[in-house]
Formats: structure tokens, C-alpha cells, sequence
């Protein structure tokens, strides 16, 4: 740790650099390793044109590191490569750019949820240390731990989607169709995504909250006459903002992991659907891409998340 | 343990403490890290009594089943695999009743039945990861954590870039490149499972073996056996392996309870342990089950999903314990 921050960064630039080519790298090794003809296993209805020309285009007959910087130089282009169906081939960039969008707003909508219920539970349980309600919404919250985000999913659905019909169990509405609608059908996949990372959030908050509020500071803002709230606001919620941020990091690759299965339990038409579909109808070369894809937003956030602590963070800065 | 990368205990003694302001970044590193493990429900004590406790024998006992039901099925109130219950179909009637406590699923196989068997395969799959990832990892990490200098630098590197890496989309892949198809059997399915899950739990494992060895080299009895000329690899084996075992061990059931998890959502993507009448797992019992409790018949996911809670909950309490009970994270610090 140290240096100038702009050393910092272009270390931090120079390390995801080395993980990306890593990543795709080792792709491309383990879509080598496939038993039997690429060609064959994602076009077994085509013709044998068809599969020839695909061969060249993949660079299949020619040395694996061609074979890499074909790919590569494709993906860098935007192009993904393409899914074949008996009848029609689709490219994978159209099919990301529709499915992409519904991903990201979900995480962004867990993530939103999370932090809402995971604060004020945070400060709630921090100025009760050690009290009965302190304590249940802890061993509550130990529990949720224990409880994949599917199973919650799952359960929610059928309670609130198939008994009670208060919201819709599966599938999803465009913002842009009908907004209400889209809500509605996001709440359950939402809850289901963030009900775990509020209880990791909030028992970090809580710890944070307690350690700062004995510090001499908050002591001294007190005895200014500052009321309570405006201190727990103010004083002492400041300093664990980063601890949130870094947990918030910590957190993407669950929440690209816990997206993807929550996809497919509610039937939503994101990232994790194609990649089930790619998995399922063996559309190896679209696979590649998609990992790649996902693999290279993880790093790429995980990058960020980096950067905006250290430019927040004043000892960071001068360290 | 993918997601052990934040379950670092010792992440703290990878940073030189220097100044005061030093100390305090490093300290909100370390809280981070901990309070994203299920123990550090801050200082409360959930789980961190030395003793069992009630849950703390609950634990026990469940787990205690569990690995029964994976080694002797038989001796749990279960049907045969195979046999169906046809006037449940008839009737329409699939909820639990005195003959089949935990119902049973749409075909009329009995769900107890089809869950005392999936223990097997869940277990399987996540006590052989974590026992690959321990081997593998554990070895990486003592010698990175003993012998410092280069070895260190590049192991840590290394590791560094593998714990960027997306893990279960790659554990997919893997599953997706190697193992699927019409024409792949079983066991072969289990193990590209079995090992993608494992590789991928090294890097986390690694880490923490690195970290704790750290700690317990720099200790005095090591000199002295070094004062002694004892070699190195005994110094390891006897003074410091035992030592770094406990930490190792509570990361190892919290990893198997995330690999159980794991199962389950492989299973969902369809790249778990495959669904048939007679290799049932907890994932793939709720995957299959999980389109019928859409159309009202939610007992399937109801039983696996139990199976999972309490599997898991009772790992997570229990390496809680262990790592009370020896002290893990304050003999790092």
C-alpha cells in the first residue's frame, strides 16, 4: 500500500490488465480442451459449408494463440459471436444488449433495497448494543446467512406470488412498457437478492457503529449540545461509509453469482437466462464471450470500487 | 470457499502496521473482512461461546444425520428409490401425511426418501471440494507463509489474480465445457462438479493458511526448534501445521455449507449433479421441483430447501465455535 495515487491507480490498471488476459485466456484453453469438432457441437443441423465457414472464422484450424487473438480481436470489436438455432442465427451482442440491462437493474435495485433496510437496522441495533431487540434482529439476521438467496426466491414466490397474489410469481415488464407493472414484477426478485446483503450490512454497520461511537470525538460533538441524531448522522455514520463501500465491492462477485440463479428462478430474460440457454443448447462460442463479458464487469467493478476508496478515503490519499 | 476471499482472518498481518493512521485503515480492513463472516455478528454472542451450547449439540446432531444419511440411508424411514406412491396422482394429494412426512414430489416418489438419499451426493460434492481445496491451498499457503521471500511474492500474486476471478460462472463453464451432453456419465459429472467447485476454493483457502502461518512462524517456539536444527519440513509439520490447523478447519465448514449452497445453484442453471430417479441431490431435488411450485405443488423445494437451511446454519454455528474455542482470529492479531 502507498505511493503517489497515481501510482496507485496504474498499479491498479496494470493488475486488471494481468486478471482480464488471465480470464479470457483460460477460456479459450478450456473451450480448446471440448471433445470433439466446436464446429459440430454448436451447428449440428448446418450444412457443411456452414460449419467450415465458421471453423474459419473461430481460427479453429489454426494454433491456439491465433485461435486467442482472433477471439480477442473480435471482442474487443463488439462482436460476440453468434447463436445458432435451426432456422436463424442471432448475434450475441443484440441478444446482450436486450438481456444486459434487465441484470444490471436488478442488482441495482437489490443493492438499493439492501442499503435502505441495512442502515437504519445498522444504527437501530448500534444504540441498543446488548438489548433484546439488539440482539433477535442479530441471531435473525445470523440465520438469513444460512439461507441462499434461491431458496428465499423460491419460497417468497410461492408465498406471495402463488398463495397470496399480491405480486406476480414469475416473469418480468419492461420500464418502458409499463412502469408499475415492472416494479411490481421486480419487487420479488429484489427482496429475494437483497434480504442477504442486508443482513451482512447491517451487522458491519452495527460493529462499525459501536467501535466509533466510543471515540473521543463523538463524546465531544455531544457535549457541544448536538442532538443524537444529528451526531449518529453526521459524526458517526460518516467514517463507516467506506467500510460499506468496501463491503459493497466484496460483494459483487455473490451478487453476479446470486443474479444469475435469481434469473432463472423468477423467469427473468437477463444475463443469467442467456447463459443458461448457451449452456443448455451448447452454443459454445457465445458461452466464451458471455463469460468473458461477465468475467471482465466483475474485475472491472471490483477495479472501481477500488479507486473510489482511495480517492475518498484522505489516509488512503496520503498514505 | 469462493467467497472466502473476504473471510481472510489474517488479513491484517499482510500490511506492516506503522503509524496510527496506518493502523486505523487497517483495522476498518479487517472489520470488513470479518463481519462479512457469519461469525462476527459483531461482538455478540450469537456463536461466540466456547461451549456447544443448546445449538451448538442441535448442530451436532443434525450434522450427525446428515452423515448417516449419506453413508447408511437405510437406516432412516425410507421407501425404495423407485417406488411410487400412484394414488397421490390420482388423488391430486402431494402434501406431507403420516406415511410421507415431507410430502411427495409430482411423479409420487416420497421426498424423505429422495432427500435421506441426496445427502450422498451434496456431501460428496462439498466435503470432497473443501478437502481438495485444504490439500491443494493448505500446502500453497504454509509454504508461502513459512518461507516468505520469492516464493511468497509469486504465490501471492498469483492468488491475488485468482481470487478476481468470477467464480461460478466459471465453475459453469467448466461443467457446461466438460461435462455436458447425452452421452456423460454420472461419475464423471460429479467430479468435473466436485473439482471445478475445489479449484476454485483454493485461492480463499490458500490465503488464510498463508496468513495464519505467518502469524505462527514469527512465534518463539518455532526458533527454538530452529535454534535446535530441526529441519524445515518438520518445524511445519509439528510446530506449525498444528497450530493453523484450527483456522483452517472453522474456514472448511463454513466452505462446505457455501458448496452445498453452490450445488443447489449449479442445479438451477442446469449444470449440477444430474436429475434422475436414482441420483438424487439436495440442488437437484429443489431444481426440479421448483417449476411445480409455481403451479401450487411447492413440497419438493420446501424439503431440500430445509435440508439446505439447517445443513448449512449448523456449519456455520459450528466454525463459529471452533473458532472461539481456539481463539483464531485474536492469536492472528
Amino acid at each position: 500500500v502507498g505511493g503517489e495515487p497515481v501510482n496507485v491507480v496504474l498499479r491498479r490498471v496494470g493488475q486488471l490488465a494481468i486478471v482480464l488476459f488471465v480470464v479470457t485466456v483460460l477460456t479459450t484453453l478450456l473451450f480448446s480442451l471440448l471433445p470433439g469438432d466446436l464446429a459440430e457441437v454448436s451447428i449440428p443441423f448446418g450444412s457443411d459449408e456452414q460449419r467450415a465457414a465458421l471453423r474459419e472464422d473461430l481460427g479453429l484450424n489454426e494454433p491456439l494463440p491465433v485461435q486467442y487473438g482472433r477471439w480477442l480481436g473480435h471482442f474487443v470489436k463488439g462482436d460476440l459471436g453468434d447463436f445458432y438455432r435451426q432456422g436463424n442465427v442471432t448475434s450475441v451482442r443484440e441478444r446482450v444488449k436486450a438481456t444486459a440491462p434487465v441484470s444490471l437493474e436488478l442488482m441495482l435495485y437489490a443493492q438499493i433495497l439492501a442499503l435502505a433496510f441495512a442502515i437504519p437496522l445498522g444504527i437501530f441495533t448500534a444504540r441498543r448494543a446488548g438489548s433484546l431487540p439488539d440482539k433477535s434482529i442479530n441471531t435473525t439476521a445470523y440465520g438469513l446467512l444460512a439461507v441462499p438467496e434461491f431458496v428465499l426466491g423460491l419460497i417468497l414466490a410461492y408465498v406471495v406470488g402463488v398463495e397470496l397474489k399480491w405480486l406476480p410469481p414469475q416473469g418480468f415488464v419492461r420500464w418502458n412498457v409499463d412502469l408499475g407493472e415492472h416494479l411490481r414484477s421486480m419487487v420479488l426478485p429484489a427482496v429475494s437478492l437483497a434480504i442477504g446483503q442486508v443482513a451482512v450490512y447491517m451487522r458491519l454497520l452495527r460493529t462499525d457503529l459501536v467501535a466509533t461511537l466510543q471515540q473521543d470525538f463523538i463524546l465531544m460533538a455531544k457535549s457541544k449540545g448536538i442532538s443524537e441524531r444529528r451526531v449518529m448522522w453526521r459524526h458517526a455514520l460518516r467514517p463507516s461509509s467506506l467500510t460499506l463501500l468496501t463491503a459493497a465491492g466484496l460483494n459483487v462477485g455473490t451478487l453476479i453469482g446470486g443474479t444469475i440463479i435469481i434469473e432463472r428462478v423468477f423467469n427473468l430474460d437477463g444475463m443469467g437466462h442467456l447463459i443458461f440457454e448457451a449452456i443448455n443448447e451448447r452454443q459454445i462460442a457465445a458461452l466464451q464471450s458471455l463469460i468473458a463479458l461477465v468475467a471482465a464487469g466483475y474485475v472491472v467493478v471490483n477495479f472501481l470500487v477500488d479507486i473510489l476508496y482511495a480517492v475518498l478515503d484522505p489516509r488512503i490519499r496520503r498514505a | 470457499v469462493p467467497d472466502a476471499d473476504r473471510t481472510d482472518t489474517g488479513i491484517a498481518l499482510e500490511q506492516p502496521m506503522h503509524g496510527g493512521e496506518h493502523n486505523v485503515s487497517v483495522a476498518t480492513n479487517a472489520a470488513v473482512v470479518a463481519a462479512t463472516l457469519p461469525s462476527a455478528i459483531g461482538g455478540v454472542d450469537v456463536a461466540r461461546s466456547k461451549r456447544l451450547g443448546i445449538m451448538g449439540w442441535f448442530a451436532m446432531v443434525w450434522l450427525g444425520l446428515v452423515v448417516l444419511m449419506a453413508l447408511v440411508p437405510g437406516l432412516f424411514p425410507v421407501t425404495d428409490l423407485h417406488s411410487r406412491s400412484l394414488d397421490a396422482i390420482t388423488n391430486d394429494s402431494f402434501g406431507p401425511s403420516l406415511a410421507h412426512p415431507l410430502g411427495l414430489d409430482v411423479s409420487g416418489y416420497d421426498l424423505l426418501t429422495r432427500i435421506v438419499y441426496g445427502a450422498r451426493a451434496s456431501l460428496l460434492v462439498s466435503v470432497g471440494a473443501i478437502v481438495f481445496a485444504m490439500l491443494i491451498g493448505g500446502t500453497l499457503g504454509l509454504i508461502a507463509g513459512y518461507f516468505r521471500g520469492i516464493i511468497d511474492t509469486i504465490l501471492t500474486g498469483i492468488l491475488n489474480i485468482l481470487l478476481a476471478m468470477p467464480f461460478l460462472v466459471l465453475a459453469l463453464a467448466f461443467v457446461a465445457v466438460l461435462a455436458t451432453g447425452d452421452n456423460v456419465s454420472y461419475a464423471k459429472r460429479v467430479s468435473v462438479v466436485l473439482l471445478s467447485v475445489g479449484i476454485a476454493s483454493i485461492p480463499p483457502l490458500a490465503r488464510i493458511t498463508r496468513a495464519n502461518t505467518l502469524a505462527w512462524s514469527e512465534r518463539e517456539f518455532v526458533l527454538a526448534a530452529r535454534l535446535q536444527g530441526a529441519k524445515n519440513r518438520r518445524i511445519i509439520w509439528r510446530d506449525v501445521l498444528p497450530n493453523v490447523m484450527p483456522a483452517m478447519f472453522s474456514i472448511a465448514l463454513l466452505g462446505i455449507g457455501l458448496i452445498i449452497i453452490i450445488e443447489g445453484g449449479l442445479a438451477l442453471l442446469g449444470a449440477g449433479v444430474p436429475a434422475t430417479i436414482d441420483t438424487p441431490s439436495w440442488g437437484n431435488i429443489l431444481a426440479s421441483m421448483s417449476p411445480q411450485l409455481f403451479l401450487g405443488k411447492p413440497w419438493g423445494v420446501f424439503a431440500a430447501s430445509l435440508a439446505i437451511f439447517l445443513t448449512v446454519l449448523s456449519l456455520n454455528y459450528l466454525g463459529d465455535v471452533v473458532r472461539a474455542r481456539f481463539d483464531v482470529r485474536e492469536s492472528v492479531l
